[in-house]
């Protein structure tokens, strides 16, 4: 272990450079985030993860976030265990009918100003589970949704884009 | 007593049903099937209904004999195999939400998937509209000083929704009952009608971290019903798909139960070698995780010698870079002292249950679904099958380290012997005049995977069930974690990581 810590020390960071913040994200935001809720926020932003029925795989690249190569936290993104500690709520899934309540819940213990992000394609609109007897067909048919990342799943860069549009948004001077 | 293959013979095998037979037997003869597997003959492989059928694939150890057996299910009954035998018994309890039956003897009678939130038998003859509400009764756990957590469908982490409902006594768990179905999207329900292509891109949507092992299970099975011939090329490219998946999977795994024990070293290091495997998949393959990259008929892109040479050198880069974090895991004993003895699962629970994959093989329990049945290229290559018997979360994530190994020289001797020619088979879906059915088992990184189809005479799915391997793994955990503290079962469910989603479909 001695080695690996010692590597650690001299190698250098592994983290990347993060991507351009996403523009067809700062748009969708452009309209939906004014100046009370810039102040009130700064740069930082507390995420809750809500898996509303996902296949899993959105939560793989969520995951990918956390590693050393994205490095989610020095944008003053973290993710946080409770929805009551949450500015942001990520909901992954076409929103099955067996998870809505818990959604539902879940953002209603969510203070306010809080943004809904729906991230991957059955989110959007119940992507390939569009039209099933046990999906509500994505997060928009329960919450007002802020800002959607698309992708089956999303790469980690694509997520961080998205993520980097809202904390862009959230903390501009002026609107 | 007759073996499988004899109590094929003696009842009518059905036609069209590849490469296992599939017979249709008697109320005595499926009653007899459930004696079979109470005594530990035979193990269960699936569980699964239509509006007149309830049908079962069962394998026989002792001949790796496999099969389906089907029992017409008169005025919806069937006899319970869970009356019996306890691995059945959640998956009596979906048959009886989703398609309408009646598992006579069935001691359970609880909703599973069916939350009283869609309309009752989706995959019945006909829907009803949703059951009345009822509070879920759990199981009783009795004594002084118990209480209970209750944990879910939303969890601390970044997780899959499911509900935990523990009782303890102090720290210790005296009982954890498991209530899952919040991922329930009504896969089975969209497959049926579906073109092939389309059940096939569900298939890789059942657990979106077995991408490929489902894919590929549904593709088999299917290809076997339509008796189509894959190109070799495409048959080792497949297996070199599901080695990176076992490889990025188990990687995941080794880092996130160290994490779980509070050393987060390793999870930085395995996350980065995930990181790795993930994005040469991205390179060679034009997709992280690899979905719809196995397609039936074939695979969906072909790799260039530039791949190759990529694939090559990231086996290379973990060969050098794991045995650093073996060595770490192996010798920090702090760490040790939270995985070792710690949620240990019987042999013999994991011999009745059929557990496969880790969970199964950290148990003593000898399986794996590319040596028997067993399928193209793994006959043709050199790999062998990591057993343990311990049981705990140190097993767990030993048959893992080993399996990674295991992974690498599988991609090499690959990429040596790679056969070329085309990767995909002409057209697939052509008519006929009769339904086909198909069945195939896969080995996932979690576990053996079962597809089974039956494909209409037009070309179209008529009805496909898949089977995670979770489904005789959950149940599991249950038992496992009994008697160790609550602050173990994190790092116990997550030596398991069973799929909530591919449980649920």
């Amino acid at each position: 272990m001695r080695k690996l810590l010692f590597k650690s020390l001299v190698q250098g960071p592994l983290t990347e450079p993060p991507p351009a913040a996403d523009e067809a994200a700062l748009a969708e935001l452009a309209a939906r985030v004014n100046q009370a809720s810039r102040k009130r926020w700064g740069r930082t932003l507390s995420i809750r993860e809500v898996d509303a029925g996902s296949c899993n795989g959105c939560e793989l690249e969520i995951h990918a976030l956390n590693n050393m190569l994205y490095d989610l936290e020095r944008f003053g993104l973290r993710f946080v265990a409770s929805p009551r500690h949450a500015d942001v709520l990520l909901v992954t899934g076409p929103v099955t009918l067996n998870m809505r309540e818990a959604l539902e819940r879940t953002y209603q213990a969510t203070p306010e100003p809080r943004w809904v992000v729906a991230v991957g394609d059955c989110a959007r609109d119940g992507g390939v589970f569009a039209g099933s007897y046990a999906c509500a067909g994505g997060v928009s048919a329960v919450l007002p949704v802020d800002l959607h990342i698309p992708g089956c799943p999303p790469s980690p860069t694509a997520l961080l884009g998205g993520l980097l549009a809202l904390v862009e948004s959230v903390s501009a001077e002026g609107s | 007593m007759a073996s499988l293959n004899d109590l094929i013979v003696s009842n009518a095998a059905v036609e069209r049903h590849r490469p296992w037979p599939r017979a249709v037997v008697s109320r005595k003869s499926w009653q007899q099937a459930a004696d079979r597997l109470h005594s530990g003959e035979w193990s269960l492989l699936g569980l699964w209904g239509e509006p007149d059928w309830a049908h079962m694939a069962v394998t026989e150890p002792e001949t790796h004999a496999c099969a389906v057996l089907s029992v017409a299910c008169e005025a919806s009954r069937f006899p319970s195999i869970g009356a019996l035998h306890a691995p059945a018994i959640r998956l009596e309890r979906a048959m009886r939400d989703l398609v309408g039956l009646e598992p006579e003897g069935l001691a359970d009678a609880r909703p599973w998937l069916d939350h009283g939130k869609w309309e009752r038998h989706p995959l019945g003859p006909a829907r009803h509209s949703p059951a009345a509400l009822r509070a879920y009764s759990f199981l009783a756990a009795e004594g002084e000083s118990l209480h209970q957590i209750p944990v879910g469908p939303v969890h601390a982490g970044i997780i899959e929704p499911g509900h935990f409902r523990f009782t303890a006594n102090g720290e210790t768990v005296v009982r954890l009952e498991e209530r899952l179905g919040y991922a329930h999207k009504g896969t089975e329900s969209l497959m049926a009608g579906a073109s092939i292509g389309r059940a096939a891109v569900l298939a890789g949507r059942v657990s979106g971290d077995s991408t490929v092992a489902f894919a590929l299970a549904f593709s088999l099975a299917a290809e076997a019903a339509l008796g189509v011939e894959v190109p070799p090329r495409a048959v080792w490219l497949r297996a070199l798909l599901a080695e990176l998946e076992r490889l990025a999977n188990h990687f995941g795994d080794i880092g996130a139960v160290c994490n779980d024990a509070a050393f987060a070293i390793m999870h930085a290091h395995c996350a980065l070698l995930r990181e790795q495997v993930l994005r040469t998949a991205e390179t060679c393959f034009g997709h992280r995780l690899l979905m719809d990259r196995v397609i039936p008929g074939g695979i969906q892109r072909d790799i260039t010698a530039e791949s190759a040479r990529a694939l090559l050198a990231l086996v290379a880069n973990l060969r050098k870079r794991f045995p650093e974090l073996v060595e770490v895991y192996d010798n920090t004993p702090s760490l040790k002292d939270r995985t070792v003895g710690t949620g240990i699962l019987s042999p013999a629970l994991a011999q009745r249950f059929a557990a496969g994959g880790f969970i199964g093989r950290a148990s003593g329990r000898n399986f794996d679904a590319r040596r028997t049945p067993g399928y193209a290229p793994y006959d043709r290559l050199q790999f062998e099958i990591p057993v343990v018997r311990a049981g705990d979360v140190n097993a767990r994530v030993w048959i893992r380290i080993s399996e990674v190994g295991q992974s690498l020289a599988l991609i090499e001797q690959i990429l040596d012997q790679l056969p070329s020619g085309s990767i995909l088979a002409g057209a697939i879906a052509e008519r006929s005049p009769h339904g086909r059915e198909g069945v195939a088992l896969v080995e996932g990184f979690r576990g053996d995977v079962l597809a089974w189809v039956r494909i209409a005479a037009g070309g179209s799915v008529e009805r496909c069930h898949l089977r995670d391997p979770s489904w005789f793994q959950w149940p599991l955990l249950e038992a496992a974690i009994e008697g160790n503290i609550v602050a173990d079962f994190p790092l116990c469910n997550k030596s398991f990581n069973c799929s909530y989603s591919g449980h649920d479909l």
